[in-house]
């Protein structure tokens, strides 16, 4: 693919053509395509959070897909991250300013004893691109910094995330602390990680197991409209 | 005879030798475990090894181990399994109480070879670790499939918060703590060598051997 975009200038791409080229160029990790692209658009005035769904979101969508189906392998993934962070980076500014739809309000961290953090980032960055605002713990969080961060924070979701089977069962302690102040139900808690599966989501009481960013922008989407029409219902 | 290292890591082998008592190990395991077999003269003990290469997905450890049981324990009087959790969060433990065999206590070999407690007693998160035989294999387990020969700028992400690469070193070995020192200064991170011999290895295994 790489010899024959050599010549590929940008800017004279139309703007269906430019963004099935920006969907190639996430997919091959190319930040600086990316940067260039996303530039192009806002000249073009494309709304910034058309160009973070349509272009960004999208082109990540195919990568996400293709890992699962083990097309795709992790260094990729983290390459069209990269690429997609690199645009992000230019939109995020101006998604505030223009008023971006707000999904809902994410706290994220992984658990107490790990410090591997590359799910955790990619779902933060999913998340991001779906519109949520993430508010993110980075590593090795106590409960007390979960339960500090819901009271300070308000979000809708809880998200937790481990690599390792000997950190998992942290979890479980984050939401039994949880239940013993009387708050679980005030949050969706949504759990996630490469040893973790659905049954062990359920069995420690959590809302969901999340095996991908994908799936966990899926659920959180499904659970906050869950949400919000139960509070129309009840009001 | 053991096998190369790359026929540990990817291939495995099959039982050797007309023994009464089978160990069924990780290919990471198979010169120390053949080093104490010969040490304590255990003639009655055959060695089948899987491939190393299973705990980058430790989700295919209990499956193998599995199969392997279904195919030789009828062969033999006992079968030990020289795993330790590895990774599968209970799911090798589940195998081997099913099958009626023992195996390794501990979440994995850095702790049974430090031993269990002295490992837990540490607590250290931010600590990459290398035995002998993954220094010996680092970029079989770690370069290659990081993608970090292809893409070295990706080295932060993985190992961005780790501080430490302890090697602990069951033999005493210039070259190979040569080795694992370069694989500390290509992450990144500083450099410490722990002398283990076998630790909870050796017990645990001449346990299997008398039965």
């Amino acid at each position: 693919m790489a010899d024959e975009d050599d010549d590929l200038i940008l800017s004279e791409l139309d703007d269906e053509e430019l963004v099935a080229q920006m969907f190639d160029d996430l997919y091959d990790g190319l930040k600086e395509e990316i940067e260039e692209g996303v530039n192009i658009l806002l000249e073009r005035g494309w709304e910034p959070y058309r160009i973070l769904t349509e272009a960004l979101v999208g082109g990540m969508t195919i990568v996400g897909k293709d890992f699962r189906d083990g097309i795709l392998f992790v260094p990729e993934v983290l390459l069209a991250a990269n690429a997609m962070k690199g645009g992000m980076s230019i939109l995020k500014p101006l998604l505030a300013e223009t008023g971006a739809p707000r999904m809902g309000k994410m706290v994220i961290g992984t658990v107490k004893g790990d410090i591997h953090d590359i799910g955790k980032n990619l779902v933060s960055m999913m998340m991001e691109g779906a519109g949520f605002e993430v508010v993110d713990l980075g590593i090795n969080n106590a409960v007390e910094k979960y339960l500090e961060a819901l009271e300070t924070e308000q979000p809708d979701i809880l998200g937790m995330s481990a690599l390792l089977t000997t950190t998992m069962p942290y979890m479980k302690v984050v939401i039994d602390t949880m239940k013993e102040k009387g708050i679980r139900d005030d949050y969706i808690v949504l759990v996630g990680g490469a040893p973790l599966n659905e049954e062990f989501g359920k069995a420690i009481g959590a809302d969901a197991y999340c095996r991908d960013a994908a799936v966990a922008v899926e659920t959180a989407k499904d659970f906050v409209a869950r949400k919000h029409n139960q509070m129309s219902a009840q009001a | 005879m053991i096998p190369d290292d790359a026929t540990l890591t990817t291939t495995g082998t099959a039982p050797e030798g007309g023994g009464r008592v089978l160990i069924l190990a990780c290919g990471a395991l198979a010169r120390e475990i053949t080093a104490l077999i010969r040490l304590n003269g255990w003639d009655h003990i055959d060695l089948q090894c899987l491939p190393a290469i299973l705990h980058n997905h430790p989700e295919r450890i209990a499956p193998a181990v599995d199969a392997a049981l279904a195919d030789h324990q009828p062969e033999y009087e006992r079968v030990f399994v020289a795993y330790a959790d590895c990774g599968t969060g209970g799911a090798l433990e589940r195998v081997c109480a099913e099958r009626g065999v023992e195996m390794i206590a501990g979440p994995h070999c850095y702790a049974f070879f430090e031993g269990v407690e002295a490992f837990a007693d540490r607590d250290e998160i931010t600590a990459f670790y290398l035995t002998d035989f993954l220094a010996r294999q680092f970029d079989a387990f770690v370069t290659r499939p990081l993608g970090l020969d292809r893409h070295p700028e990706l080295r932060d992400a993985y190992f961005g918060h780790y501080e430490t690469l302890v090697y602990l070193a069951q033999t005493d070995d210039p070259a190979l703590t040569e080795k694992a020192r370069r694989a500390a200064e290509a992450l990144g991170l500083a450099f410490e060598r722990r002398s283990t011999g076998y630790g909870d290895l050796a017990p645990a295994l001449a346990a299997a051997a008398r039965g």
